[in-house]
Order: structure tokens, then sequence, then C-alpha cells
């Protein structure tokens, strides 16, 4: 029986990015479908209709929605190149660390974007405490995941968004100079053959931030 | 060699007590460590350095922290008996996408109804209504969210239920009037050992929540 794989998501979604790379990791063909979120797809409406949101992954017809749930799903249906450790308790330290990164990390970083002045200065140094706390997780290791890529990699990526966002909006949040072990991990992260692949484009990333929340005041 | 579980918890809170309902339906043996979450433990704050929250499960000496990933350390290590997760991936998927719903809607909105008044309290009753009955849609004819037997995603609600009573006196409304087959759930899960043994007395939730309305000035 041939697979029939889809994934809705939008170019600029790092959680819709997130399950292109799993899929490319793992060697899945599928097919990409870009959603205009002011005009949600009829599909997107039926496949997700609790939350209405990207990514939904669509495997022989069936949903899955929800970018951790989804990940989870892919490592456990195509089982080559495991993204989760097979051990209860270093799989139990990967669910956590990824759910540190969309708890905390993510709103925090869609609130710098939105916030001014004296608020703004604030969870910049919530970001920065985030980011030291994420280090200390990370230590000497190549990547989150260990020798390769793997789910908190992968969440991570929320990352790529944060500097693309602090350029644009001329902040200075994550430096080399004030997290050098992240620096390192994100450098060998954008190396990777199949992450790079998947990631927004610069220049089109960098000016949609730009115009989407360029009128916040930076702050330095 | 015998596992040495600890399970750092306060005793309203819904969270722990889906792990204790995992270790329950496991029928493992464990300390169980009240937490005063107004002057945490040593022990809690080098468990959890984190977050510094409960529940907390110390395994041998290694800790699990956020109650839904522990609720499934527990299902992988002690798979052998009352598997709460499907094989499926597909089945398990499905799990993992309502328990999250629970995670991120319920406590929310419920301390919203027993915290507040007037518009805020209308508008956070009727969203708590309408998740509540977009899960009952979910449940649909099955006697568990698990199927036959009690599973994931009901260890992820069930524990919400001892809190209705304190919603419904302090939001002044009636969850099972709107929610009968939800409701009707509940009443059949607490037939299980495992779970009326680890959901606490509503009555005494009611105290408890009554007790954090004084200390916050809510009147």
């Amino acid at each position: 029986m041939t697979e029939e794989v889809k994934l809705f998501g939008t170019w600029a979604s790092i959680f819709s990015r997130r399950i292109e790379v799993a899929l490319k990791l793992k060697g899945v063909q599928f097919e990409y479908i870009e959603e205009n979120l002011s005009n949600k797809s009829p599909a997107l409406l039926k496949y997700n209709p609790v939350h209405k949101k990207i990514p939904v992954l669509v495997h022989n017809g069936k949903p899955v929605a929800e970018s951790l749930v989804i990940l989870e799903y892919i490592d456990e249906t195509w089982k080559h190149n495991p993204i989760l450790p097979t051990d209860p308790y270093e799989k139990a330290m990967a669910r956590f660390w990824a759910k540190y990164i969309d708890d905390k990390l993510w709103p925090a970083v869609t609130k710098v974007l939105v916030s001014k002045g004296e608020e703004q200065k604030g969870v910049i140094e919530e970001i920065q405490e985030q980011l030291k706390t994420l280090e200390s997780e990370l230590k000497e290791k190549k990547f989150f995941g260990g020798e390769s890529l793997g789910f908190v990699d992968i969440a991570a990526n929320i990352i790529v968004f944060l500097l693309v966002a602090q350029e644009a909006l001329g902040m200075e949040i994550l430096t080399e100079e004030k997290f050098p072990v992240l620096h390192g991990w994100y450098q060998r992260l954008v190396d990777d053959a199949v992450f790079k692949e998947c990631m927004p484009p610069r220049e089109q990333h960098l000016s949609s931030v730009k115009v989407w929340f360029g009128s916040s005041t930076p702050s330095k | 060699m015998a596992d040495e579980i600890i399970l750092l918890d306060f005793w309203p809170s819904m969270f722990g007590m889906r792990v204790r309902l995992a270790l329950a339906e496991k029928g493992l043996k464990y300390e169980y460590k009240e937490e005063d979450l107004r002057n945490k433990s040593p022990l809690l704050l080098e468990m959890n350095p984190v977050h510094k929250k409960i529940p907390v499960l110390i395994h041998n000496g290694k800790p699990i922290c956020e109650s839904l990933i522990i609720v499934q350390y527990i299902d992988e290590v002690w798979h052998d008996k009352s598997p709460l997760l499907p094989s499926d991936p597909y089945q398990r998927a499905q799990a993992r996408f309502w328990a999250d719903y629970v995670d991120k809607k319920l406590y929310e909105l419920g301390r919203k109804i027993w915290s507040t008044k007037g518009e805020e309290q209308e508008t956070a009753k009727k969203e708590f209504i309408e998740c509540l009955k977009l899960l009952e849609g979910e449940l649909g004819d099955k006697p568990y969210f698990g199927g036959e037997k009690i599973g994931f995603v009901d260890v992820a609600l069930v524990t919400f239920s001892c809190w209705f009573h304190a919603y419904e006196s302090f939001g002044n409304f009636s969850i099972e009037a709107e929610c009968p087959k939800l409701i009707a759930w509940t009443k059949r899960c607490m037939e299980k050992e495992s779970v009326s043994s680890s959901l606490e007395d509503p009555h005494k939730v009611h105290g408890f929540v009554m007790g954090m309305k004084k200390k916050l000035g809510i009147e």
C-alpha cells in the first residue's frame, strides 16, 4: 500500500518546520500544503477542528495535530533514525525540555516582540535566564540529543526565530559572548544537512518579522 | 532490586493526583511526601530546580517532573501492567492530543471560575463548559476515553472532577446539567479503587479553595 503523507503548514512557522525536519530525517516522502492563516482551507478546518492551527500531519487520511504530538507519532511510525531515546528516563528528560521550550521560551519570545520599554527589558532578562537554563542542560554535548539531532534540538528551532527577530528589531538577546555554548550548538544545528534545508528563507523571514512586529521600540 | 519510588506532592493538586492514580493503576508502592508550597523542601528544590513545582516522581534517586511526562514514564517503565497508552501510534497520538488539550484549557479556566467575578467569570464558565462538551464528544459511547479500560486521557482529566464541586459552588452553575455524560463517566471512574483512592474529597477541595480566596482577598 502506498503511504500518503501530507503536511499542512506555513513557510514562516517554526512549528511546521519541526515536522519537515522530522519527516526529512526519516526520509519520508510527503506533500506540503502551504496554508494562508487569514483564509484557512476547508481541509485544515476539517483535519484540525479543535484548534484550527498548523501544523497538521495527515497520514493515509488520518490527521495528527500539535507539533510535539506529531513528532512522537512520526518517531513511532517510522522507526529508523530515531529522534527520541529508547530509555524511558532519557525519553522523559527529552519530553521535559521540549515542553520547557514550548511552555516558557516560546511565550517569552512572542511577548518580547510586542512589548516596549521597561516591560520589554524584563522579558529580555527572562529569555536570557531561560537560555542559561538550556545551556546548563546542553553542557558539553554536540546536540541536546547527543551525537545527532534529536527531539529537543528540533523543538529548540524556536531559536531560529529568536535570532531572526532580534536582528529584525535591533535587539540583543542571544549573543555569542553571553551564550557561547548555545551559540556553538546553533552553528552545528544550522550546519546539519537536513535542518538547514528546512529553515525559512532568511531574507524573507527578516523582512516579514520587520513588517509584523516592527512597530515596537527596540532596546539594547 | 526493589524500586524506590518517592512522590513529592501537594494534596489538592489535580496534577499530583494524576501521578497517584497512575501509580495505583500499576499497583506500585511508594513514599508520599506532602510539600508545603509556601515553604518548599530542599529536596523539592533539588529535584525540580527548573520549575520548583510538584508533582515530582523520584525513581531510584532520579527525578521526573511534569505530571503527564511522569504518567508516561510510569506507563513505559511498568509496561506489563494496566497499560495507559494504547500500542497503536495513531491511537497514542490521539490520546496525547486530548491530554494536551486538558492541560491547555481546564486549569486556567477553572482558576478563573473560582477567583474572578462578573464578566470574566461568566466567560470562563462558558468556555469551561464548551471544553467539557468537546471532551464529552470525544468520549462518545465508550465507557472510558481509553475504551474498555481507563487510559491516559482518563488519568489526565478525571482528577479535575474532585474540583468540580468547588467550581460549581463558586461559579454558581451545574456541570452535570450541561455535561451529564461526562459526570456519568466521572462516577464510573470513581467506582475503581485506583481512582477513588487517588482523588481528594470534593468538600475538602472546596474548603481549600475557600481558604485560597480568603488569602488572596477575593470575596
